[in-house]
């Protein structure tokens, strides 16, 4: 009696569940799927060069991608990605900890800040590249140069607007200073280093692919500037889809990282609009 | 023979600013007993958060001095905790009730078993002891300031200070949250300075009630509210003594209000 009325109680919210999943992922794909429909349709009656129907990019897709050009050039570009994406929030954090903390060190570094960020990092690549060679070391310093700083002066700018009221209650309480740095100060920053992070990792992205076409001998954007002078467009196309993919990919790692760091903060939020 | 705890003389505080300096506090001076539950009432704006910040260590007097068990008072003392009016700003929203309750006795106790036990009895005594495992910001404002309540009580402070807790909250919860304090004082023992502007309060609370004059602030009048121990918002609340007590300190504000009060000459310097 008890383990029938149970099953039955249960059954209803997992259906509603999936209808839930399905309709999203409906949402979802809809579109995508239409547009692409519309394309195939468009290019079978137009048939240009460079627009080839997605049937095809597709195939290419397959043939240049899955084998072993995914070791040579997907892997090595992801590589660089992560390294460059995690030292800039590294750095940033670090850094703009510290800046936050002490005000004159911030009065002080702010003009410079304002300079090094308003500079365009594609530009340092022939620097760097003089400087470096054509290094893995040289492509992730470019990707450090420009998704840094978003990190790091959200970072500096979240670690200042501290809140009064919870720093008295910290000195009050005579918390250490690494309890305050673990408890207070990281934390009531964490929502501005997040969206710091956000942007960080489309640039990231960005700079991974443009540092790639220079002075490059494998990566995701070599192959895309190789198989364009080489008047490969269905392959090339590939590649972009495949670019596309990754930054996809990265928005949902991120957001699933962010949902559970700023977990409070979500909830907060909501309990404020209520 | 009494217990002197926290002793506070010719306090006095300016602030300077562009526009010129302001005389906050002008010279107060009074003693707490240890045991006792003193509550401390003024016009708006007299200075009641500075005279706070001073006391607790937070802010420097300009001039003047607290001494805390015989020393002074020159940063927050470890036998002191605080109550802020703002609970939702002084909770922090990324730990649990918990954690919230806790992280003040990480440095102090190093053994965790020592620690979950102080929380655990800290959070019953204010009676949440079933939402540890909640956030802050899921709780209404009159148990987020029982947490907060709970965190200073499980700190085990020589002094427990409030300043104006119960302001933001309403009027049931008000009278629930005031016989959580006669209760920690009676029960416990401990020796609470509360300051409120509400005079109610702080006669039905206090066994005495310091009265501050307006700004530049000094003490008006010290009450001795001479009520029962045992207290109760309907028959305390009702008896002729709590009553006059009331009239008596609203005419001490109202004259504060009107500066009629004339203060006493300043003492040597």
């Amino acid at each position: 009696m008890t383990t029938s009325s149970g099953a039955v109680a249960r059954s209803r919210p997992r259906h509603r569940t999936w209808q839930r999943l399905v309709g999203g992922a409906g949402f979802a794909l809809g579109l995508p799927v239409v547009l692409l429909l519309v394309w195939g349709i468009w290019a079978s009656f137009a048939v240009s060069p460079f627009f080839p129907s997605p049937l095809v990019i597709g195939d290419a897709f397959v043939s240049t991608w899955v084998g072993p050009s995914f070791l040579q050039d997907v892997l090595p570009s992801l590589a660089r990605l992560a390294v460059g994406a995690a030292l800039s929030i590294l750095l940033g954090v670090v850094l703009g900890t510290v800046i936050g903390l002490v005000r004159w060190l911030g009065d002080l570094l702010e003009p410079l800040l304002e300079f090094l960020r308003a500079i365009p990092p594609p530009v340092l690549i022939p620097i760097v590249a003089v400087l470096l060679g054509p290094t893995d070391a040289m492509k992730i310093t470019v990707i450090v140069a420009g998704s840094l700083w978003p990190v790091l002066l959200n970072t500096i700018d979240g670690v200042r607007a501290t809140d009064a009221v919870m720093t008295e209650t910290a000195r009050s309480f005579s918390l250490t200073r690494t309890e305050r740095l673990r408890y207070l100060v990281l934390p009531a920053a964490s929502p501005r280093i997040m969206t710091g992070v956000r942007q960080a990792l489309s640039i990231a992205l960005i700079l991974m692919v443009i540092s790639e076409m220079f002075f490059s001998s494998s990566g995701l954007g070599y192959r895309i500037v190789y198989f364009q002078r080489n008047y490969l467009i269905d392959q090339m196309w590939g590649g972009i889809v495949l670019l596309g993919l990754i930054g996809v990919l990265l928005a949902v790692v991120f957001s699933l990282v962010e949902r559970r760091v700023l977990r409070w903060y979500h909830g907060t939020k909501e309990v404020a609009r209520a | 023979m009494p217990d002197n705890l926290l002793t506070v003389t010719g306090l006095r505080k300016v602030y300077d600013s562009s526009t010129g300096s302001v005389e906050a506090i002008g010279d107060i001076t009074f003693r707490m007993d240890a045991g006792e539950l003193v509550c401390i009432v003024g016009p708006s704006g007299c200075g009641k958060t500075t005279l706070l910040k001073c006391i607790s260590g937070l802010l420097k007097p300009t001039s003047g001095s607290v001494e805390l068990r015989g020393r002074p008072v020159t940063s927050p003392p470890p036998n002191m905790a605080l109550v802020f009016q703002e609970y939702g700003r002084s909770l922090y929203p990324w730990l649990t009730v918990r954690g919230n309750v806790e992280l003040p006795l990480k440095h102090k106790y190093p053994s965790r078993s020592e620690r979950g036990r102080l929380v655990e009895d800290a959070l019953r005594a204010v009676g949440l002891d079933h939402a540890a495992a909640s956030y802050p910001w899921q709780l209404s404002g009159g148990m987020q300031q029982r947490v907060a309540i709970a965190r200073a009580v499980a700190y085990q402070p020589e002094v427990l200070i409030m300043d104006e807790p119960f302001a933001a909250v309403d009027a049931q919860t008000r009278a629930d949250l005031e016989d959580l304090v006669r209760a920690l004082h009676r029960e416990r023992g401990m020796s609470i300075l509360f300051v409120t502007h509400d005079i109610d309060e702080s006669v039905y609370l206090g066994e005495r009630v310091v009265v501050l004059s307006k700004s530049p602030t000094w003490v008006q009048e010290d009450v001795h509210v001479d009520l029962p121990d045992d207290r109760d918002q309907i028959t305390t609340r009702a008896l002729p003594r709590f009553t006059a007590l009331r009239t008596h300190v609203y005419e001490q504000i109202q004259r504060a209000k009107r500066g009629e009060a004339v203060r006493p000459p300043a003492p040597v310097a």
